[in-house]
């Protein structure tokens, strides 16, 4: 039976989400990750809410980086220990599809809820309300973009057994600009001057990896498994 | 036509030929570096704003350079070795990753010992600063990632791979000081048309960017040695090279 490559988009999709969801453990740690680092900054540095303030944008980024880095395991380790994950590139659906699947359910279940929970962080970290559709829009494309270049990531480390720590350091140099215009766009927002720029270039970012990265991810998974 | 890049692609091939163009590289070397550090440091004048601490450049810029010229030279020889699946290109880039590493890490050294006297600051988180930064850390991890695999043929693919993703961060060192409004000075020295910079400063300048270029063909040739014997080491040729 021939199934075509949309169709193998929403199949893979369903499925990650599906396993998502039904390892709820998986995907609350990255979160409750990502609460206890922004807390610690504020215990480690200073209580004053102007100081606070100032620093608030690249904390909350910083600890979306590092959460993100923790669930990048999951995008193919699990799937490529039992196996399924050859079987999926055997399927002659091709690697791009599963790929874009799979990195589209992980930052769903990932991205999608770190973006949920800033909110509460930014609160804590008294950043403006005002400020909070740039932040919010910033972490959507921060946080995508970050899925794709996770994907790149992973997939050159699933083969290896200790490859935890290999990720970050592959993936946070390629993140830096990230960080820079994320965090970026967030501070002129709390300051009142326009954002704008720091967003185009972030959504140029993740327009690049968006279409860039999953023949990247690809590449990288045919080397590694084969 | 083609036949001396196939002949390329034979490890024997390319270990004779590095031990061939090793001396005249590294003699080529000594001879423009020499000229440069002569002329650079002695003869050079003083800088009317920056004295005699202008001279660094002729350390930090060639470093700088080539910091960039490595890591083109390794994602470029990865991909050959990727595509092609030449085993030759994948030596070329293990033998270039560490070079260019110290190259960068030259470049950040002598950046920040010039910045202390100048900027009043060892670092500063300025755009071009910090992509040469990046540029360290993309070193490190693809050299990682080369070794974090059992197999040496995956290993060798994926940090082509990973040096290919990497590359994009190569244009944006480059232009960096245009981009952004850097406390890096812009480019003095122009490939077109005329450079900002006497001839009296630019010549030292050309002759250690040379010799620089030079020294770093002479070490990845001896390095690349060691690779493609270490690749090799089953082969009966390696035994007959190195007489055992």
């Amino acid at each position: 039976m021939r199934v075509g490559g949309w169709e193998t988009l929403g199949l893979v999709l369903r499925r990650e989400l599906v396993l998502g969801f039904r390892r709820p453990d998986q995907l609350v740690q990255p979160l409750v990750f990502f609460l206890i680092v922004t807390t610690l900054f504020p215990l480690g540095l200073s209580v004053q809410l102007v100081l606070l303030r100032e620093m608030a944008p690249g904390v909350l980024w910083v600890a979306a980086l590092l959460a993100s880095m923790l669930s990048l395991e999951a995008l193919f380790k699990s799937d490529a220990d039992d196996g399924t994950l050859e079987q999926l590139v055997l399927s002659g659906q091709g690697v791009y599809v599963i790929v874009v699947a799979k990195t589209l359910a992980h930052w769903l279940v990932s991205g999608a809820a770190l973006i949920l929970v800033s909110p509460l962080v930014a609160t804590a970290l008294a950043i403006p309300w005002s400020a909070f559709p740039v932040m919010l829009l910033s972490l959507g494309l921060g946080t995508l973009t970050l899925s794709w270049l996770g994907a790149i990531g992973a997939g050159l480390t699933v083969g290896l057994k200790r490859g935890n720590v290999l990720v970050s350091l592959i993936v946070l140099p390629l993140a830096m600009p990230l960080l820079i215009f994320g965090a970026g766009a967030t501070d002129r927002a709390i300051s009142g001057t326009s954002p704008l720029g720091a967003l185009y270039l972030l959504a140029a970012l993740c327009l690049l990896t968006c279409t860039l990265a999953p023949f990247a991810a690809a590449a990288a998974l045919t080397v590694t498994l084969e | 036509m083609w036949t001396w890049f196939y002949r390329l692609a034979s490890p024997p091939y390319v270990y004779r030929v590095a031990a061939v163009w090793m001396p005249w590289l590294l003699g080529g070397a000594a001879f423009a570096i020499g000229y440069g550090v002569i002329d650079g440091l002695g003869f050079a004048p003083p800088d009317y704003q920056q004295g005699d601490a202008f001279r660094i450049i002729y350390v930090h810029a060639p470093c700088a350079w080539l910091s960039l010229f490595a890591y083109t030279t390794m994602a470029v020889a990865g991909a050959i070795g990727l595509i092609w699946r030449i085993k030759m290109g994948h030596a070329v880039a293990a033998a270039s990753a560490p070079i260019g590493a110290s190259f960068t890490l030259g470049a950040l050294v002598t950046g920040s010992l010039w910045g202390r006297p100048m900027w009043g600051t060892y670092w500063a988180w300025d755009p071009r600063l910090t992509s040469e930064l990046i540029l360290l850390f993309l070193y490190v991890g693809v050299m990682a990632l080369r070794s974090a695999f059992d197999d040496a043929n995956r290993g060798d693919r994926a940090a082509a791979l990973l040096a290919i993703v990497g590359v994009v961060n190569v244009p944006i060192i480059h232009f960096s000081v245009v981009w952004w409004n850097s406390l890096h000075q812009g480019a003095t020295v122009a490939k077109f048309g005329k450079s900002e910079m006497p001839g009296s400063m630019l010549w030292p300048l050309l002759a250690m960017l040379l010799g620089f270029m030079l020294f770093y063909g002479a070490v990845l040739c001896i390095r690349l040695r060691g690779e493609v014997l270490n690749r090799e080491r089953q082969s009966a040729w390696v035994r007959e090279a190195i007489g055992s």
